[in-house]
């Protein structure tokens, strides 16, 4: 009974093979400028890797920005439910998801049985949201995935005062000129991006235990700083934590799988 | 006789006039340097020049704008929202709306008769709306900001942008040239997205005519025109002086008020 769940976001596509219950492959890549391209090579991708071929899969869901432009897959779920069923799955005691994607941030409560009680979203505004990162990974001449790493490396605080990732840009380059360290710079990042997933997670708010999804949940800096900003500590995923999204995906269409078959 | 001068020192431009006898001799518009004294500087020894003067003959000056503390040669320092309500009032006398959309602000003024401020309404934390995005989708079309406004007398059909925040509309604009979506239908959009944007602002502060509209944005005709769709009110055109130079018109009147004694 082999299923598959496909998460196709903005900047990563991400894909995860399944067998009873038990993650067989998974894969990801960098998104094309179209969906469909994105999806089918993650697939593919994750197929090889499985050493199986989509006659293999029985069930698929797909999920993300781009879900609905995936041809292959048997239906689509929210992003919000698939995140949620993949924390959940992984560590049952999870009870909030914070999820920081390339273009969003989530905050997704669940109950006991990995269901949704409540979430709360911003994809209006690029503060707060993995593209924070990249822009000013960008203007100071970093790498992305070194950006954990120099933030814990801080040793001054430098305060970021502008919350628009525009006026932020602008700011980091006078402190830069000022003759602040990168790696002070970048911590205070991290803090601001922090606090902003904080006060989405307080609007709904916040019951342990938490777990940090999403391509920014691999940057340390910030993984520390929300620590401090929410006051509990995070619970550890034993996934890669970007991969949540499809794994949820992957769990969906096994139960869809099951209904189906107990249906005919 | 009396001389008096205002120096309105903002992120992106800086500007100086000088008045005798309240009517403007001479004026400077000049590109904001990284100091705001070299600008301020600047600024004043060109509109000095323009109307024949030197530093000696000012008997009183003011500085406004978001670089006004670091001035050193005013006698004065006013927030920008009274010199912009003073200038807007001696631009066109019946206004009691006025909106100023700088390079990283946007506001709208309630004024009475005389000019003095009764309320007024801002957004410094978004660049939506203000002179930074026009400059940021400007630069993605590869145009100059002053050819901007013309896009939307020749956009057949100007496109909708989906979110307001500027880095996700410069995703978005990108996307659509490479498309092949012509710049004059992008260049109206992003004329009407800001429009849209204004507009919320001040209808959160309430309209009351007559409405002018100042800064260097007053000079794109496709965000004025777009604006009074939404509004439902005429603007006013601003002619008796470039609108960029309100704040500065009314540093200089209320220069000539303290001078009097009457200031507070």
């Amino acid at each position: 009974m082999i299923v598959a769940g496909c998460d196709i976001g903005s900047l990563t596509a991400k894909a995860v093979l399944m067998k009873n219950e038990e993650i067989l492959s998974t894969a990801m890549i960098r998104s094309m400028p179209k969906p469909q391209d994105s999806a089918r090579l993650v697939m593919n991708s994750a197929l090889e890797a499985a050493g199986l071929s989509m006659d293999d899969i029985l069930f698929s869901v797909g999920t993300g920005y781009g879900r609905s432009q995936i041809s292959f897959v048997d239906s689509v779920e929210s992003e919000i439910a698939c995140h949620g069923r993949g924390a959940w799955w992984n560590v049952p005691s999870i009870r909030t998801v914070i999820d920081i994607g390339g273009q969003d941030a989530k905050v997704i409560r669940i109950d006991e049985q990995g269901n949704v009680t409540r979430y709360s979203y911003n994809d209006k505004c690029a503060a707060g949201t993995g593209r924070f990162l990249e822009v000013i990974a960008e203007a100071l001449e970093v790498e992305l995935e070194e950006m954990g790493d120099l933030s814990l490396r801080s040793t001054e605080k430098v305060n970021i005062s502008n919350q628009c990732v525009v006026f932020a840009e602008t700011e980091v380059v006078s402190l830069i000129n000022e003759g602040k360290e990168v790696a002070d710079i970048i911590n205070g990042l991290s803090r601001a991006m922090a606090n902003r997933a904080a006060s989405l997670a307080k609007g709904i708010g916040v019951v342990q235990d938490v777990a940090f999804t999403g391509g920014v949940a691999k940057n340390g800096g910030v993984a520390l700083a929300l620590e401090v900003a929410l006051g509990y500590p995070l619970k550890a995923l034993n996934i890669d934590p970007q991969i949540n999204g499809a794994l949820g995906a992957a769990l969906i269409a096994q139960e869809n799988l099951k209904q189906q078959q107990a249906s005919t | 006789m009396s001389i008096v001068a205002g120096c309105d020192v903002g992120s992106l431009t800086s500007k100086a006039v000088i008045m005798k006898n309240r009517k403007v001799v001479g004026s400077s518009i000049i590109k904001s340097k990284v100091k705001p004294q070299e600008s301020a500087d600047k600024a004043m020894c060109d509109a000095l020049s323009s109307a024949g003067l030197g530093f000696d003959d000012v008997q009183y000056c003011v500085g406004t704008g978001y670089g006004r503390n670091k001035i050193s040669f005013v006698d004065k320092r006013i927030s920008e929202i009274s010199c912009h309500g003073k200038g807007a009032n001696w631009l066109i006398p019946t206004v009691r709306t006025a909106i100023d959309i700088g390079g990283q602000d946007c506001k709208a003024i309630k004024l009475d008769g005389t000019g003095k401020v009764e309320n007024f309404v801002a957004n410094d934390k978004c660049a939506s709306g203000t002179g930074r995005f026009l400059e940021v989708m400007a630069g993605v079309l590869g145009i100059d900001l002053t050819e901007l406004g013309a896009c939307s007398s020749k956009g057949r059909s100007p496109i909708t942008f989906a979110a307001s925040c500027t880095v996700w509309a410069q995703a978005d604009a990108v996307k659509l040239l490479n498309n092949g979506t012509p710049f004059e239908e992008i260049g109206a959009g992003i004329n009407a997205a800001m429009a849209s944007r204004v507009a919320i602002l001040v209808n959160s502060l309430g309209i009351a005519p007559a409405i002018c509209m100042t800064g260097g944005v007053a000079k794109n005709k496709g965000v004025t025109d777009a604006l009074e769709k939404i509004i439902g009110h005429r603007i006013q055109r601003v002619r008796k002086a470039d609108p960029q130079l309100a704040g500065a018109i009314g540093a200089a009147l209320l220069a000539l008020e303290n001078m009097n004694g009457r200031g507070s």
